[in-house]
C-alpha cells in the first residue's frame, strides 16, 4: 500500500432499505486531483461521510494508506491527514478569522495541550501565509460571523490548508459563488493539489472543466463512468442520466 | 331432625317460614331444653328478624312477661320483641351452656343465609376459621342456595376446610381436592396443618399444596404484571402529549407536567360545578375529559403562540423558558386553589376491586385508566394518521418550507399540534386525579419519568412511546419487591442511561437522512 | 494584554472596563463585610450578622454559577444537575463535620452520629471511614462530584448525547440522587441530612471569628475559581470549547477529540460545584437531600442566564443579583418570588439572550 492512497472497494450503505451507496469502488492516488460529479442522490455526500467516519458502511473496504477507515472516528481520521470541506460552509462564527485558522493549525489536539498552547512565531507566520493565500489578511481580527458567503468558503479551505492534510475532500466549493470567485477557487484548488490528493464534488461542469483533471461520474450509488471531462461528457450513459431517457 | 329442617328450608315458602318464625318464638321463654330447640329452629328458618332477638337472649337482655310474651331491653327501654312497642319490664330470661352452644350455631347459620352479602361473607370466613365438621351440611345447603359466585367460592372453601376436619377419610379427601384447587394462602396453611395429623393422606396433601403454590406464583406474576401495566398506562398518558410536542415538533416543554396538573384541577372544578345538580353529578368525570382537553389545549395555544414560537431552533432556551412558565402556572394554581391536596371523588363504577379467575385482584380505577390510556393512544394515532390536521402536521414536520409552499399555514399547524399535545396532557390529568393527590406540584413527579419514556421509546415514535411506557412500568413493578420503590426507580433511571449508550436514539429510532437533521 | 487584543484573542468584545471595575469593587466590598461586622452595632457602617451570612451564601452560589457557566456558556453543555455536584461536595464536608461532633451528640456516642444511633447502627459504615480527616473530606468534596461527572459525561459524550437530551439526563441524575439521599438506609441521615455541627479545623463554628474565616475562605475560593476559569477561557482550549459549543461535528472533523474536551471541562465544572458546596455547608450549618432537588439546579442555571452566559462576569453578576432579589422578595412577599423567578426564565430567554452583560455591552459592538 502506498502512503496516502484512498482506496474504496465494494462499499455499500443502506439506510432503512434505501441503498445510498451500491458497491462503490474508487481509488485516488496521492497527489491526484479528482472531480466527482453526479445527479442529486447519486451518493456523493454519503461517500464523503464514509471516508471521514461520519457514517459506517454496511459492506466494503475503505482505507487510507494502510489504515482501515471503517473502524476509526472522525477526529482520528482527520488526524491521519484527511480534511473535509462541507457543502454548507461551517466556520466558527464566534471566533475571529485568525482564531479559526489557529484552531485548524496542525498541533497537539488534546485538552491539556490546548490549555498550555502558546502561539509561536513559526505558527503565526504559517497562519499569516494562509491568510494571504485565501485573501483574508485584512479580515484576520474580524469575527467569522460577518464574512460573506464566498469568504466563508475560502476561510474553510484555509482551515483545511492549516490542517496540512494528505487528502482533501471538498464538497461543492463554488456553490453560490460569482464567476470571478469560482475562477479564484479553481486556481486555489489546483495550487493545493500536487502536494496532496484532492477530491472535489461539484455540480458545476464549467468548474470541473476549469480544474481540467480526471472525472468520476456517480449514479445511484456506484461509478457510472470515469475519465477526462470530454470522455465522460460523450459517454451515452452519462448523457442519459443527465438529460433523461 | 336436620333433614326435616333442611327440607323445610329448601321447599318452604317465605310465608310459611315466617309462620315458623312466629311459632318458634315462645319456646325461648320455656325451659333450657325448649329454649335450645327454639334457638335451633330459628337458626334453621333463617329469618333475619331472629338475629336481634337471639342476640338479646345471648346478652341477657331478654325478659318475659307473665303471659309468656317476650321483651327486649334496648338502651334502658323495654320493648316487645315482636312489635317493638314499649312495655313494662318483666322477668329476665336465663340461659345455660347448652343454649349458648345452640345460639352460636344459629348465629352462624342466620348470617350465612342473611340477605346482606357482607354478612354472608363474614359468616363463611368465620366458618372457614372454626372449621368444624358439624358445619358441613349447613355449608352444603348454603352453597346450593348462594347466587353470588364470589361468596359461593368462600363458602366452598369453608366447606372444604370443614370436611378436612371430619373424621372420615372420604370427606377429608373431598376437602383436600377442593382446597388444592384454590389459590389461597390460607388453604395452603390449612393443608400443611392437616398434613401432620393425617400421615396417610400426606401424598395427596403434598400434591394439593404444590398445586396451590403454582397458582399463587401465577397470581403473583399476574398481579405484578397488572400493577406494571397500570403504572405503564399512567406513564403512557403522561408521556403521550410529550411524544407529540417533543417527539413530533421537537419542542421541549418542561411545563408539560403543569399541563397534566391543570387537567387534574379542571376535574376538580367540573366536579364542584356538577355537585349542585343531582343528575349531572355522576357524569362529572366523563365531562371532565373534554373539559380538561379544551382548557389545557387553550393554555397550550397561548404558550406556543405567545412564547415558544419565538424560540424555535433554540431547544435549550425553550427548555429554560418553559420551566419558568411551569413555575408560574404552579404558583398561580397554588395561590388560587391553596397548596393542600384537593379531593376528587371517584364515581361508584370506578371503585372497588374486581376478582378475576385465579383469585387475581384488580382495582377497578386502575383498570379504567389502562383502558382510557389505550383509547387516548388510539385516538392520537388516528388523529395523526387519518385526519387532515394530522396530514398537515406530518407534512410540516418533514419539510416545513415545502409544506408552506403547498399552502399549509405552518404557524397554525404548530399551534394546533402544540394544543393537541397539551390537551392530551390535560386528559392525563383527569386520569391521574383518580389515583393521585391533586396538588399544585402533581406534574413535577411525572415530568422526568415522561421524558425518560420518550427518550427510551425513541423520539418521534408513538409506538415507541407506548412500548417504552409499558416496559418501564412493568420493569419498575418487577424490581420493587426486591429493591424497594426508590431503588427500583433509580435502577430504571440508570438502566435507561445505559440503554441509550447502545441505542442513543431509543427503541424505535428513525433511520436514514431524516434522522440526521 | 494589548498584544492579545491585536491577536484577536477575545471570545467576544471585551467586557467594558466599567463592568470589570464594578466586579473588582464588588469583591473588595465583600471582603470588607466581616470587618464592618466587628464595628459596634450603632456605628454608621455596621453590617449585621445576617448580611455577612447571606453574602457568604451568595459567594458560594457565585462559584456554582461559574461552574455552570464554564460548562454551558463556553462548552454548550447545559447541565440541569449541577445542584447534585454542589450537594455532594456539601455532603462530603458535612460527613467530616458530623464526625467532629464526636461524643457531643445528643446520644453521646463516641463515634456514631446521632442519626445512626437513632437508626440502630452499631458501627460506622465503611464509606464513612477517613472522613474524620479534613484533607480527606475536602478531597472527596472535589473527587466525588468529579468522578460522577466523569462517568456520566463519558457515557453521554461518547454516545453523542447532546443538547436537551443531556440536560434531561443530568436532571434525572440529580432526581435519582435526591430519592436515594432521602432514604434512611443510605447512611446519610435521610431527609434530615446533617446539622448541629460543632467545629471545623479546631474552631468552634458558632463564633464570629469562625464565620469570618469561612467567609474569607469562600471569597478566596471564588477569586481562585475566577482566575482558573479566566485562564481556561482565554487559552486555546477556551476557543476550542466555544467552537464545540457552536459546531461540534466541525470540530471533530478538524481532528479534535471533542469527547475528551467536553469531558475535561464537565469534570472540572463538577469539581468547582463540589467546592462551592463544600464551602456552603459549614457556612450555613445544614445539608439535607433537598439540595438535590432538580429545581435548585435549574435555578442556578437561571442565575447564569440572567447575568449573561459565556462571560465570567455575567455568571457572578447573575448569581449575586438574582439571589439579592430572592432574599429581598422572600422576606416580604414570599408568594411573589416564584412568579418573579418564573418570569425571569421567560424574560431572559425571550428578551435578553445574552443577559445583563449583553444589555450593558449593547451599543458600540462590532
Amino acid at each position: 500500500m502506498r502512503d496516502g492512497r484512498l482506496y474504496l472497494d465494494g462499499v455499500s450503505v443502506v439506510f432503512d432499505g434505501f441503498r445510498a451507496l451500491n458497491n462503490l469502488s474508487l481509488i485516488v492516488e496521492p497527489g491526484e486531483l479528482r472531480a466527482i460529479i453526479g445527479p442529486n442522490g447519486a451518493g456523493k455526500t454519503t461517500m464523503m461521510d464514509i471516508i471521514t467516519g461520519k457514517t459506517r458502511p454496511t459492506a466494503g473496504t475503505v482505507s487510507f494508506g494502510d489504515r482501515d477507515l471503517t473502524r476509526l472516528d472522525e477526529a482520528t481520521i482527520a488526524n491521519l491527514g484527511i480534511g473535509r470541506k462541507f457543502q454548507k460552509p461551517t466556520v466558527f462564527d464566534a471566533l475571529t478569522v485568525f482564531e479559526n485558522l489557529e484552531l485548524a493549525l496542525k498541533a497537539p489536539r488534546d485538552p491539556w495541550s490546548c490549555l498550555r498552547w502558546r502561539l509561536s512565531g513559526t505558527a503565526r507566520r504559517c497562519i499569516e501565509a494562509v491568510l494571504e493565500e485565501i485573501g483574508l489578511a485584512e479580515r484576520a481580527d474580524h469575527r467569522a460571523a460577518i464574512l460573506s458567503h464566498g469568504q466563508r468558503q475560502w476561510l474553510e479551505i484555509g482551515m483545511l490548508l492549516m490542517q496540512d492534510p494528505k487528502l482533501l475532500l471538498v464538497d461543492e466549493p463554488v456553490a453560490g459563488m460569482t464567476d470571478q470567485e469560482t475562477e479564484h477557487t479553481a486556481a486555489l484548488l489546483r495550487r493545493i493539489a500536487g502536494s496532496r490528493s484532492v477530491v472535489v464534488v461539484e455540480h458545476d461542469l464549467e468548474f470541473v472543466r476549469a480544474l481540467g483533471e480526471k472525472v468520476t461520474v456517480l449514479c445511484e450509488g456506484s461509478v457510472l463512468s470515469e475519465g477526462s471531462i470530454d470522455h465522460v461528457q460523450n459517454d451515452p450513459r452519462v448523457v442519459d442520466v443527465y438529460l433523461g431517457r | 331432625m336436620w333433614r326435616v329442617v333442611l327440607l323445610l328450608l329448601v321447599f318452604a315458602l317465605p310465608v310459611r317460614a315466617q309462620g315458623g318464625f312466629e311459632a318458634a318464638l315462645p319456646g325461648l321463654a320455656g325451659g333450657f331444653a325448649q329454649q335450645a330447640e327454639a334457638v335451633e329452629r330459628l337458626g334453621a328458618i333463617g329469618d333475619p328478624r331472629a338475629v336481634p332477638i337471639l342476640r338479646a337472649l345471648a346478652e341477657g337482655r331478654m325478659q318475659k312477661r307473665a303471659d309468656g310474651g317476650l321483651l327486649i331491653v334496648e338502651g334502658g327501654a323495654v320493648r316487645d320483641a315482636l312489635t317493638g312497642a314499649a312495655a313494662e319490664a318483666g322477668e329476665v330470661v336465663r340461659i345455660n351452656n347448652r343454649v349458648r352452644g345452640a345460639l352460636r350455631g344459629a348465629f352462624g347459620r342466620l348470617q350465612l343465609l342473611s340477605p346482606d352479602p357482607a354478612e354472608r361473607i363474614a359468616a363463611a370466613e368465620g366458618l372457614f376459621r372454626s372449621r368444624s365438621p358439624e358445619n358441613v351440611s349447613l355449608l352444603e345447603d348454603a352453597v346450593g342456595r348462594e347466587t353470588d359466585p364470589a361468596i359461593r367460592d368462600r363458602m366452598t372453601l369453608a366447606l372444604a376446610a370443614s370436611r378436612l376436619a371430619a373424621p372420615e377419610d372420604v370427606a377429608k379427601r373431598q376437602g383436600i381436592v377442593v382446597l388444592g384447587g384454590t389459590a389461597s394462602a390460607e388453604a395452603r396453611g390449612l393443608l400443611l396443618e392437616a398434613r401432620a395429623a393425617n400421615p396417610a393422606l400426606a401424598a395427596e396433601i403434598d400434591a394439593a399444596v404444590a398445586a396451590i403454590d403454582t397458582r399463587l406464583q401465577l397470581k403473583r406474576v399476574a398481579e405484578t404484571a397488572f400493577q406494571g401495566l397500570s403504572l405503564g398506562s399512567i406513564l403512557l398518558l403522561a408521556a403521550l402529549g410529550l411524544a407529540v410536542t417533543f417527539g413530533v415538533m421537537g419542542v421541549i416543554n418542561m411545563a408539560h407536567g403543569e399541563m397534566v396538573m391543570l387537567g387534574a384541577y379542571t376535574t376538580v372544578l367540573v366536579q364542584e360545578l356538577c355537585r349542585g345538580v343531582p343528575w349531572l353529578a355522576p357524569l362529572s368525570l366523563p365531562i371532565s375529559v373534554p373539559a380538561a382537553f379544551l382548557v389545557t389545549a387553550a393554555v397550550g395555544v397561548a404558550l406556543e403562540r405567545g412564547l415558544i414560537r419565538h424560540l424555535y431552533g433554540r431547544p435549550l432556551e425553550t427548555l429554560l423558558m418553559t420551566f419558568g412558565v411551569g413555575m408560574i402556572l404552579q404558583q398561580g394554581v397554588r395561590l388560587l386553589f391553596g397548596a393542600q391536596n384537593r379531593e376528587v371523588v371517584s364515581p361508584s363504577w370506578m371503585q372497588g376491586t374486581l376478582l378475576l379467575p385465579g383469585g387475581i385482584e384488580v382495582t377497578q380505577n386502575r383498570l379504567w385508566i389502562i383502558l382510557f390510556s389505550l383509547v387516548v393512544l388510539g385516538l392520537t394515532v388516528a388523529a395523526i394518521r387519518f385526519s387532515r390536521f394530522g396530514l398537515e402536521m406530518r407534512a410540516v414536520v418533514q419539510n416545513r418550507r415545502i409544506a408552506a409552499t403547498m399552502g399549509i399555514r405552518t404557524g397554525r399547524v404548530d399551534a394546533m399540534t402544540f394544543a393537541f399535545g397539551s390537551g392530551i396532557a390535560g386528559m392525563a390529568g383527569v386520569a391521574l386525579s383518580q389515583i393521585d393527590n391533586v396538588s399544585p406540584n402533581l406534574g413535577t413527579g411525572y415530568i422526568i419519568d415522561s421524558f425518560m419514556v420518550v427518550v427510551f421509546g425513541g423520539v418521534g415514535s408513538l409506538a415507541g412511546t407506548m412500548i417504552g411506557a409499558l416496559t418501564l412500568g412493568v420493569v419498575n413493578k418487577m424490581l420493587e419487591p426486591w429493591a424497594g420503590v426508590v431503588l427500583a426507580k433509580i435502577a430504571v433511571l440508570v438502566g435507561i442511561m445505559l440503554f441509550i449508550q447502545r441505542r442513543p436514539k431509543g427503541l424505535f429510532a428513525l433511520k436514514g437522512r431524516a434522522a440526521e437533521q | 494584554m494589548s498584544a492579545s487584543i491585536t491577536l484577536g484573542g477575545r471570545l467576544r468584545p471585551a467586557p467594558g472596563t466599567i463592568l470589570r471595575g464594578l466586579l473588582l469593587a464588588g469583591l473588595a466590598l465583600l471582603a470588607l463585610l466581616p470587618v464592618l461586622n466587628r464595628l459596634p452595632p450603632d456605628a454608621a457602617l455596621y453590617v449585621s450578622d445576617f448580611v455577612v451570612a447571606v453574602s457568604g451564601k451568595w459567594i458560594c452560589y457565585a462559584i456554582l454559577a461559574l461552574a455552570i457557566d464554564l460548562a454551558w456558556g463556553y462548552a454548550g453543555i447545559l447541565s440541569l444537575g449541577h445542584g447534585a455536584f454542589f450537594a455532594l461536595g456539601g455532603y462530603a464536608i458535612g460527613m467530616h463535620l458530623m464526625r467532629l461532633i464526636g461524643p457531643r451528640g445528643v446520644y453521646g456516642h463516641p463515634v456514631l452520629p446521632d442519626f445512626m444511633v437513632f437508626l440502630g447502627y452499631t458501627e460506622l459504615p465503611w464509606y464513612w471511614q477517613g472522613f474524620q480527616f479534613f484533607p480527606f473530606a475536602f478531597a472527596m468534596a472535589l473527587i466525588v462530584p468529579g468522578v460522577l461527572a466523569g462517568v456520566l459525561g463519558w457515557l453521554a459524550f461518547r454516545s453523542r448525547i447532546t443538547g436537551v437530551y443531556l440536560s434531561i439526563i443530568t436532571q434525572a441524575m440529580t432526581y435519582a440522587l435526591m430519592l436515594a439521599f432521602f432514604r434512611n438506609d443510605m447512611g446519610f441521615g435521610g431527609n434530615n441530612g446533617f446539622t448541629d455541627f460543632k467545629e471545623l479545623l479546631g474552631m468552634p463554628l458558632n463564633t464570629a471569628g469562625a464565620r469570618a474565616a469561612l467567609f474569607y475562605a469562600a471569597l478566596a475560593s471564588l477569586g481562585a475559581s475566577l482566575l482558573l476559569c479566566r485562564h481556561i477561557t482565554k487559552s486555546k482550549l477556551g476557543r476550542v470549547l466555544v467552537a464545540v459549543r457552536d459546531a461540534e461535528s466541525r470540530v471533530r472533523f478538524l481532528g479534535y477529540d471533542t469527547t475528551a474536551v467536553k469531558l475535561s471541562v464537565f469534570v472540572l465544572s463538577a469539581m468547582l460545584a463540589g467546592l462551592a458546596g463544600a464551602l456552603y455547608v459549614p457556612l450555613i450549618g445544614i445539608i439535607n437531600p433537598g439540595e438535590f432537588s432538580p429545581g435548585n439546579s435549574i435555578e442556578a442555571v437561571v442565575w447564569v442566564a440572567v447575568g449573561g452566559r459565556g462571560t465570567l462576569v455575567g455568571a457572578l453578576l447573575g448569581a449575586f443579583s438574582v439571589n439579592a432579589i430572592k432574599t429581598w422578595l422572600t422576606s416580604f412577599a414570599p408568594d411573589l418570588w416564584l412568579f418573579v423567578l418564573g418570569g425571569l426564565f421567560v424574560a431572559v430567554t425571550l428578551l435578553l439572550p445574552r443577559g445583563i452583560v449583553g444589555l450593558l455591552q449593547k451599543g458600540p459592538g462590532r
